[in-house]
């Protein structure tokens, strides 16, 4: 059971006997007044999604998933193929179940996929993914245009920003709860 | 694993924040204000319904400093300003820091009108100019702001009345969804004269005394400042913190000790006026950050 002050971005609750992932969170409070909890919540199954305000005291179930460990395989048409690494079952999960977890996919990623009744219905990467930079311009030495980063592209086709110093074909770490760069991996 | 470059991303904002927060100490300064300094952690904070204090050794983490500077007013300090942070358990938002950094001055012999004029003043300082860009909104900040009445404010945005809305439960949604977005888009916003049930250390309005002498600041429907003509008669006062932790109690909330030796000073305090700012809240507005996060050096997530 969660209360509203557990809410947050990607928590997956139930409501009316669906999974729901919360996509937005925010926390909102006049002065001196009562605590509201502001979220938009996807269906994990239809995708259809709801804007809801909690307040403080309400409470909610957690979604009736189940996880299984895989390792991602290869994409074929607009599926993506996974594999159980101890029965090496394999399954198919679309490219709309996917959502941001598709800018990490890299041969052989171990990865979580979340069943509801049996069914595919998303899968999540570990929080921490190396990709290598396939695209990124130059840093010009003595730049004085103030900017402090720059877009990079890498290996799966994914864009963010990096700063100024990271060259090509070197390999970055990626926070993929926010998709933002998080540090350069030496060696 | 997490790197450094989120805190390195900040950079130019933490060095705006600074030169803000110099023009702020300077304005103070100038106007013959003492900068003081009040214990954070403290025995009893005002015990207000919807505010938690985080507990520490027994103590509290202060929610603001304004019973230690309340009490400093008593002792005879006309005017007097501090920047300090403040803690509140379980907020935390994009725009919500649960340690946040409060600017709070108090000055004697004022109301919240005196208030009103002084903020305009501040904020102007602080910006070192006539306008800001917040969010795509082009906010003029220019003399004199928008004044509305929290009746008025609930008749112009809502289809209903403030009195209506504090019956059926319905106020501080209303306050949140329906009337704050539109509340200092064009130039900033004074909205007041609160409901007097809204304002546990308020002076009530003597020709109207169902509301409260309390107003709050918006620049682009951001909540920014929150003031009010200070209730001065410790009897009055007791009733109400009472009553305030009747309802923490009532709805299962931590309660505190009675704050005894600030309600003993109130009798000596002079008639005056406060008011608390968030700072990292105003530094958003004057460089059009989108999050609370993009103006302090680290999050709690982050340490």
């Amino acid at each position: 059971m969660y209360t509203a002050a557990d809410l947050r971005k990607g928590l997956k609750i139930a409501i009316d006997n669906e999974p729901y992932i919360i996509t937005h969170f925010d926390f909102a409070k006049p002065g001196k007044g009562q605590a509201l909890y502001r979220t938009k919540l996807k269906n994990m199954i239809t995708g259809s999604t709801l804007d809801r305000t909690y307040r403080s005291g309400e409470t909610f179930e957690p979604a009736q998933l189940e996880d299984r460990k895989m390792q991602y395989l290869y994409k074929e048409d607009d599926h993506y193929c996974f594999m159980d690494n101890t029965t090496y079952e394999q399954i198919h999960i679309s490219e709309d179940a996917m959502g941001d977890a598709k800018n990490y996919l890299i041969d052989n990623l171990p990865v979580d996929v979340l069943l509801f009744r049996e069914k595919a219905i998303g899968v999540e990467v570990p929080n921490f993914v190396n990709l290598r930079v396939v695209q990124t311009d130059p840093w010009v030495k003595g730049d004085t245009s103030g900017s402090d980063s720059k877009p990079a592209t890498v290996e799966t086709g994914y864009v963010l920003r990096v700063p100024p110093f990271i060259e090509e074909g070197e390999l970055i770490t990626i926070d993929t709860r926010t998709g933002e760069y998080s540090t350069r991996v030496k060696g | 694993m997490p790197g450094s470059w989120p805190l390195a991303r900040r950079s130019q904002a933490l060095a705006q924040r600074g030169a803000i927060f110099n023009r702020i100490r300077m304005f103070f300064h100038e106007k013959g204000y003492l900068e003081v300094e009040t214990p954070f952690r403290i025995p009893a904070p005002a015990p207000e319904a919807q505010i938690d204090a985080i507990p520490s050794d027994g103590w509290f983490l202060q929610t603001s400093p304004e019973l230690c500077m309340k009490r400093l007013l008593a002792a005879g300090y006309p005017r007097i300003f501090q920047i300090c942070r403040c803690w509140r358990d379980g907020e935390r938002g994009s725009r919500h820091l649960s340690e946040f950094t409060m600017l709070e001055w108090y000055r004697a012999q004022a109301d919240y009108q005196v208030l009103m004029a002084e903020t305009e003043e501040l904020v102007r300082a602080a910006a070192g100019s006539e306008s800001t860009d917040y969010r795509g909104h082009k906010i003029d900040l220019s003399p004199p702001w928008e004044r509305i009445t929290v009746r008025d404010a609930f008749r112009r945005y809502t289809d209903t009345t403030a009195e209506a809305a504090l019956a059926d439960g319905s106020f501080d949604e209303l306050m949140v969804e329906r009337i704050e977005p539109h509340l200092g888009l064009t130039r900033p916003t004074f909205i007041y004269d609160y409901p007097a049930i809204c304002s546990a250390l308020a002076r009530l309005k003597a020709s109207d005394p169902t509301v409260a002498e309390r107003f709050e600041l918006y620049i682009g429907g951001l909540e920014i400042a929150n003031a009010f003509s200070e209730l001065i008669d410790p009897i009055e006062q007791r009733t109400r913190f009472e009553a305030e932790a009747a309802e923490r109690a009532a709805q299962g909330k931590r309660t505190y000790p009675m704050p005894e030796k600030f309600l003993a000073a109130l009798s000596g305090m002079p008639e005056a006026a406060g008011i608390a700012l968030g700072l990292d809240r105003l530094v958003m507005v004057l460089i059009n950050a989108d999050s609370i996060d993009d103006v302090v050096a680290f999050t709690t997530e982050e340490l």
